[in-house]
């Protein structure tokens, strides 16, 4: 028994090696780090240990900008993304000619790049002084007036970057959606129907606590995604997320070492640690909240 | 509620260019079914019993031919309203739900002038329970419990709505011998008990045999024969029904009437009356056997099994069709193990000869 435990072990070590120096090596040097005041990594060199980090970080007005971008990102991206995602991948499970076709219509933009989806937001929503953009075009053709959604006012920017990570995040939502919706067994169905199930009821009785697993995976991530968020907001308002009032968390962590204002990988850490801490708070409620909610 | 199906056929169209033509799945059904009777549809894997019952069902719609509740034409009517309790193969009972909330799910769609408490709805859920014996499972998940136990949530799940037929999709296929046996005295019992005019499919002739009072008898679509089981059992009226029917299956004999007498293989076994001379086939059941020294057939014996009551007696003969020979005697005739050529009598009311080519039953009179 004892000799196998040794054998167990020696066939984890590779991998163990692997996820110890790559995973949790920078993971416990990140806390070390958020610790460390002042800390240089050119000369390895720090002031003293403490909490500074930590205090300037939460005082620093382009950090809380950050912080308020990324909640108001996720709170209105996840549950807009998953809704949307579940009505399309009904309306696509009930289809049954070209059902293919939309398939695969719906799941492109999983497989375009960010950067090139980016630039084609950018010409449906930018204003140059050649042209008012396709959507400004819409707008005005509508009797509205022209709005400045790149370098305009705040909501107006907002409103672009949670539009652009909901159509980014929603081929995959969807993909997963429609396979949970075709696993669903058939007789359950059709059990239902004998006994007379308003469609309404078979929906919220049958179909959606068949696929909650499902959904509430994709809460879940949706949750670290949008909290990680970066590239989408450079993808559209340029790598000078500061200025642009657009910065998420992610993004302050990046600025603040390699950015304008680089070079200060304590605050670096400091940002990390606290996005970590509400990455692993807002999981932990998803897991209760899951636990009366998910069967299975 | 007396069933009646007239002409109920099922086409399937064929499926995209190149595959097979229409599949007939259910090919002109016309029967009766009597009100408050336990009727068996029995035929071999992909003879559309299934189909059959979801065309009853309203789950499919037929390509032609109608179906009557009593005198109400329901061919055109959807399931839900057809007030018909379904029993699905693998229960389809929603694994999320407790016993008692699967029970009471149908009892929950009821809308308007049917619209019950939630007293009544509890009333009713638990006499549903009762009646299958399962009230104190009623908070257990459907995970948690045995396959019979799961079959008896489905059966009340489909009672609990006072269903005027109730269907039931092969519902002892997924459960172990044992609890075969004890589950079909049960269904049995609770269709005695409510009284429902009750229909379930089946490949297992015997659960068919021995519960039904009437069995449907099926051949790729179409029906073979209609009965009693004992009547449809002693009386097959055509040679697939013989031998889909009985364990141990009947014997098959090539045989031929010629100058008046039945001739199995050299064997002159009887004289015959009423048959057109030429190639026939007979078939004798297991009990139409007589181990006698002064017997008509002569065969070479293989082995005794003794099982219990019964012996039954493995042989070969020449002219043999099935594969192999059984005859079920009594304990104290049977022969010994080490005897190689046996005689054996034939009990003329056992014997049914079928034609050679249509595998119809040839009516005639043995001596």
């Amino acid at each position: 028994m004892k000799k196998n435990n040794l054998k167990a072990w020696l066939y984890m070590l590779p991998a163990l090696a692997f996820l110890g120096v790559f995973l949790v090596y920078p993971l416990i040097d990140v806390f070390i780090y958020s610790l460390e005041e002042g800390y240089n990594s050119a000369s390895q060199t720090f002031f003293g240990v403490g909490l500074y980090n930590f205090g300037y970080v939460l005082r620093d007005p382009y950090f809380l900008q950050a912080l308020k971008n990324t909640f108001i990102l996720v709170m209105i991206t996840v549950p807009l993304s998953t809704g949307l995602a579940l009505l399309i991948s009904l309306a696509l499970s009930s289809v049954k000619k070209l059902k293919s076709l939309f398939q695969t219509i719906y799941f492109l933009p999983y497989v375009t790049n960010t950067l090139a989806v980016g630039l084609v937001f950018m010409i449906l929503f930018k204003k140059t002084p050649y042209s008012e953009g396709l959507v400004n075009l819409l707008i005005n053709f509508f009797g509205g007036q022209s709005v400045d959604f790149i370098t305009g006012p705040y909501w107006a920017k907002m409103f672009v970057l949670c539009f652009y990570t909901v159509w980014v995040v929603l081929p995959f939502k969807i993909l997963i959606l429609t396979s949970a919706l075709a696993s669903v067994d058939q007789h359950y169905y059709d059990a239902a129907r004998v006994d007379a199930t308003p469609r309404w009821r078979v929906f919220t009785r049958i179909t959606l606590p068949m696929i909650s697993p499902m959904i509430f995976y994709l809460v879940i991530t949706g949750f670290i995604g949008a909290f990680k968020a970066y590239s989408d907001a450079v993808a559209l308002f340029g790598t000078d997320l500061n200025a642009a009032e657009m910065n998420t968390i992610v993004g302050y962590i990046y600025d603040m070492l390699y950015g304008n204002s680089g070079g200060y990988p304590s605050y670096a850490s400091a940002a990390a640690v606290i996005l970590f801490a509400i990455v692993l708070t807002i999981t932990c409620i998803n897991l209760i909240v899951s636990r009366k909610h998910v069967h299975y | 509620m007396k069933l009646v199906l007239k002409d109920l056929t099922k086409i399937y169209p064929p499926r995209g260019k190149g595959s097979a033509g229409a599949v007939v799945a259910v090919d002109g059904f016309d029967f009766e079914i009597p009100d408050g009777k336990l009727v068996g549809l029995l035929g071999p894997s992909g003879c559309g019993k299934s189909t059959a019952l979801n065309l009853i069902c309203g789950l499919l719609e037929p390509t032609r031919g109608q179906i009557f509740f009593g005198d109400e034409d329901v061919t055109g009517l959807p399931p839900e309203k057809r007030g018909v309790g379904m029993v699905f193969q693998h229960y389809a009972l929603y694994p999320h739900l407790t016993v008692l909330k699967n029970i009471l799910f149908p009892l929950e769609n009821l809308r308007g002038s049917e619209k019950l408490s939630k007293q009544e709805m509890l009333k009713r859920a638990y006499e549903a329970a009762k009646v299958v014996q399962i009230e104190n499972l009623m908070d257990s998940k459907p995970s948690e419990l045995s396959g019979g136990q799961q079959q008896r949530v489905a059966i009340a799940r489909a009672l609990v709505k006072r269903p005027r037929v109730l269907l039931l999709d092969e519902p002892l296929s997924n459960l172990d011998a044992r609890l075969r046996l004890q589950t079909r005295e049960e269904i049995r019992r609770i269709q005695r008990e409510t009284g429902i005019t009750t229909v379930f499919v089946t490949h297992d002739q015997e659960e068919a045999m021995s519960i039904c009072d009437m069995i449907v008898v099926m051949q790729s679509g179409r029906v073979c024969q209609t009965g009693h089981p004992q009547k449809v059992y002693e009386e097959p009226e055509s040679r697939f029904v013989a031998e889909f029917l009985g364990t141990p299956p009947i014997n098959m004999f090539s045989a031929r009437v010629e100058k008046g007498g039945l001739y199995i293989g050299e064997d002159r076994v009887f004289s015959v009356e009423g048959a057109a001379e030429g190639e026939v086939v007979a078939g004798i059941r297991p009990e139409g056997f007589e181990y006698d020294p002064k017997g008509a057939l002569c065969c070479k014996m293989n082995r005794v099994e003794r099982m219990g009551r019964d012996v039954s007696v493995v042989f070969s003969h020449a002219a043999a069709i099935s594969a192999v020979l059984r005859a079920i005697v009594d304990a104290d005739e049977a022969p010994g193990d080490d005897e190689k050529d046996i005689r054996l009598s034939i009990d003329a009311g056992k014997l049914r000869l079928f034609d050679k080519e249509s595998g119809q039953r040839i009516y005639c009179t043995l001596r």
